[in-house]
């Protein structure tokens, strides 16, 4: 862990602005900007500790643990709430057995409710693992769960 | 073209890679075309092209005919061994061909200035770009002086595209008198708000565009740094802008001595990090720098003290991505459409419970009932329309008897209302609308970034006094009380709250409760 993210605060601290891209690029590498790499770029950086954590936990796309196998957003703003958005999260929280923000404890799935994919005219609309799908319906969300294996209570 | 040469000619197919596309099984129709092609035998070139904007029509399949390009959607992987048997790369009948794709009415209708390409060319071919008008608004630029440059766009009556409608010239003046060694242009494409993709279309169909605004901002002003800053939840226009900054800076339309000019503009993406304030201009700075997303206080303007301290342009995608036509056609060409004092055109985006949900560039001054009942063609449910919000999740619940109201900025403001981004988004008559005032104070809460009170404490005591309100409908006293304090509530926050997340969340809540009462459970003549 170290070395990586020592390599990536060399690749990066010239550059103007240079926490956010850091961030982005050892939460790429590593699945996440552990709570030990806190120290090493507020150092890197010449930044204080409490900076870094506070931005790391302003923004909700970084995260302190890995995301599981499966990282499903379902989005909930308001083009998606129109046509069932609702109704399709509490069916992948029931479904999967993972509440929302959180990894199932086999590390299987991460669910995560999000504000706009920006497929807001197909209705609504899911992202698993960075692949968009949008105009779902809860069939197509089974079938989309199924397919992961990440079903654990059928309908 | 001799029937001989047109018959070695590989027959163009365009497969859109516009996410929306994707989203509904784009890239399987593309593998299927390209494999069923190769076992036919017969030569193809596939295009990827950004979306028409006909997202029900998607995936939204064209072929290139000596009459024209002729559509075929939505197609199925499926369904693509079926049209090559029915001879579609000649245009054949098959029961998913639409026509000729510029003569279908959606289209045909509209007014493309600034989507006038997305869709239509290989979004990462510099030829292709050039071949369709672009590069054309940077040569004229090069021949003028900045103070010319940004003549033409005040001229043009082009204001922020963002939402504030600020007018672009105005804002770039401002920059350019400034004085400092390093000077910025911003492009917002933080394109949170909820029933809007139109930045998303741009970046994904047409990014040279975006690119060519942006270098024209440079030259009128004096910047020589870009930054794109785009949020983490579109990857795919990441990648294409990425790409597009590659190819053009390799081509000469970036970087030191661009076109043989002797000027010089840098360009990069930043990536955000799912935080929707960092929409507002100056958090967006903040976070370009490296720090939580934290609105400043105002003034300092951004034009004065913006990225790194130094005088900055910031503007929204679609505000840069209109420069290039209007230096290329001159500013009357662009100020001739709309009304009153909102030039040129918009691209509405109808999203939500619609049969027909896509992009539509009009001039402003059409109606929201021509939108949702012309082009939309209604409610996908088939139920009656309720409740329009117009201008994202900080815009007003438009009900039917305003849906005649011209789309223009000072009719929009006039009562009450904003056209914002141009986010469109139809709820259908099983919608709540004091559910949806609840959830605009509780998104309020979540994305507040805290520095004012009235925003960060004031959303989640709007989520709480509503709750009251709809808990105690029988209760007509406490009711009443309870609502005459949600009124105050949104009183502080519309005048005290530093930016648009705190001021404008009482947009959607006050339009609800206003036009919906009976949701809160008050009859219409007590609200």
């Amino acid at each position: 862990m170290e070395t990586v993210v020592k390599a990536l605060i060399a690749e990066h601290r010239d550059q103007a602005g240079p926490l956010l891209p850091l961030l982005h690029a050892v939460q790429d590498c590593l699945g996440c900007v552990p709570a030990e790499a806190v120290p090493l770029i507020a150092q890197g950086l010449s930044l204080s500790r409490a900076e870094v954590h506070g931005v790391i936990s302003h923004y909700p796309h970084f995260r302190e643990q890995p995301v599981g196998r499966v990282l499903l957003q379902v989005c909930q703003a308001e083009a998606c709430r129109a046509c069932g958005a609702e109704a399709l999260m509490q069916a992948a929280e029931r479904w999967s057995g993972c509440a929302p923000h959180q990894t199932r404890a086999d590390g299987a799935v991460t669910l995560e409710p999000v504000y706009c994919l920006g497929l807001c005219a197909s209705s609504p609309a899911v992202m698993l693992n960075e692949v968009p799908h949008a105009r779902m319906s809860e069939a197509k969300l089974h079938a989309l769960l199924k397919a992961e294996s990440l079903v654990e209570v059928q309908p | 073209m001799s029937p001989n040469t047109q018959a070695i000619q590989a027959i163009k197919i365009y497969v859109p890679r516009d996410a929306a596309a994707l989203a509904v099984g784009a890239e399987a129709v593309a593998q299927a075309v390209q494999q069923e092609a190769e076992q036919r035998g017969l030569s193809i070139e596939l295009v990827r092209n950004g979306s028409r904007g006909m997202f029900w029509l998607e995936p939204l399949v064209e072929v290139q005919t000596a009459a024209g390009r002729v559509a075929y959607g939505p197609v199925d992987a499926d369904d693509v061994a079926s049209l090559f048997d029915a001879g579609f790369t000649q245009g054949g009948e098959h029961r998913l061909r639409l026509g000729l794709t510029e003569q279908l009415p959606y289209l045909a209708l509209q007014e493309r200035l600034t989507f006038s390409r997305v869709g239509v060319i290989d979004p990462l071919s510099l030829s292709d770009y050039e071949a369709h008008g672009g590069w054309a608004g940077l040569r004229a630029a090069l021949s003028l002086s900045g103070e010319a440059i940004i003549h033409e766009v005040n001229h043009s009556g082009l204001r922020g595209r963002g939402g504030a409608a600020f007018p672009a010239g105005v804002k770039w003046r401002t920059v350019a008198h400034a004085h400092a060694a390093q000077k910025y242009i911003v492009c917002n494409a933080d394109e949170g708000d909820s029933g809007t993709f139109a930045d998303r279309m741009v970046m994904e169909g047409d990014p040279l565009m975006l690119i060519e605004g942006m270098v024209i901002a440079g030259l009128a002003v004096g910047a020589t740094e870009g930054y794109v800053y785009v949020r983490s939840e579109y990857p795919h226009a990441i990648a294409v802008m990425n790409e597009a900054i590659k190819r053009a800076t390799e081509a000469g339309f970036l970087g030191l001595d661009l076109m043989g000019s002797g000027r010089t503009f840098h360009l990069q993406v930043r990536k955000g990090a799912g935080s929707y304030v960092c929409g507002e201009e100056t958090a967006l700075l903040e976070s370009i720098e490296g720090k939580r997303g934290v609105v400043r206080a105002k003034p300092p303007l951004p034009a004065h003290q913006g990225l790194f301290g130094q005088p900055t342009v910031i503007n929204n995608v679609l505000t840069l991505a209109a420069v290039p036509l209007i230096l290329a056609r001159g500013a009357q060409f662009y100020r001739d459409y709309g009304v009153g004092r909102s030039h040129g055109t918009l691209p509405f985006q109808i999203a939500g419970n619609v049969k027909q949900g896509g992009l539509v560039e009009k001039a402003f001054g059409l109606t929201l009932r021509e939108l949702i009942y012309g082009f939309a063609g209604g409610t996908r449910s088939g139920r009656p329309v309720k409740a329009v919000q117009v201008g994202g999740p900080l815009g007003a619940y438009i009900p039917p008897s305003q849906w005649d109201v011209p789309l223009d900025y000072e009719a929009y403001a006039a009562m009450g209302a904003v056209l914002g981004h141009g986010g469109i988004v139809v709820h259908d008559d099983t919608a709540d609308l004091a559910g949806l005032a609840r959830y605009a104070m509780e998104f309020c809460a979540i994305e507040s970034c805290g520095k004012c009170t009235p925003c960060r404490i004031g959303s989640t005591r709007g989520m709480e006094v509503i709750d009251r309100i709809v808990l105690n409908r029988h209760l007509p006293q406490i009711r009443e009380q309870q609502t005459e304090l949600l009124r105050e509530l949104c009183d502080t926050m519309l005048h005290g709250s530093l930016c648009a997340m705190g001021g404008m969340t009482p947009y959607p809540v006050l339009s609800a409760l206003n036009h919906y009462p009976q949701d809160f459970g008050i009859e219409a003549k007590e609200a």
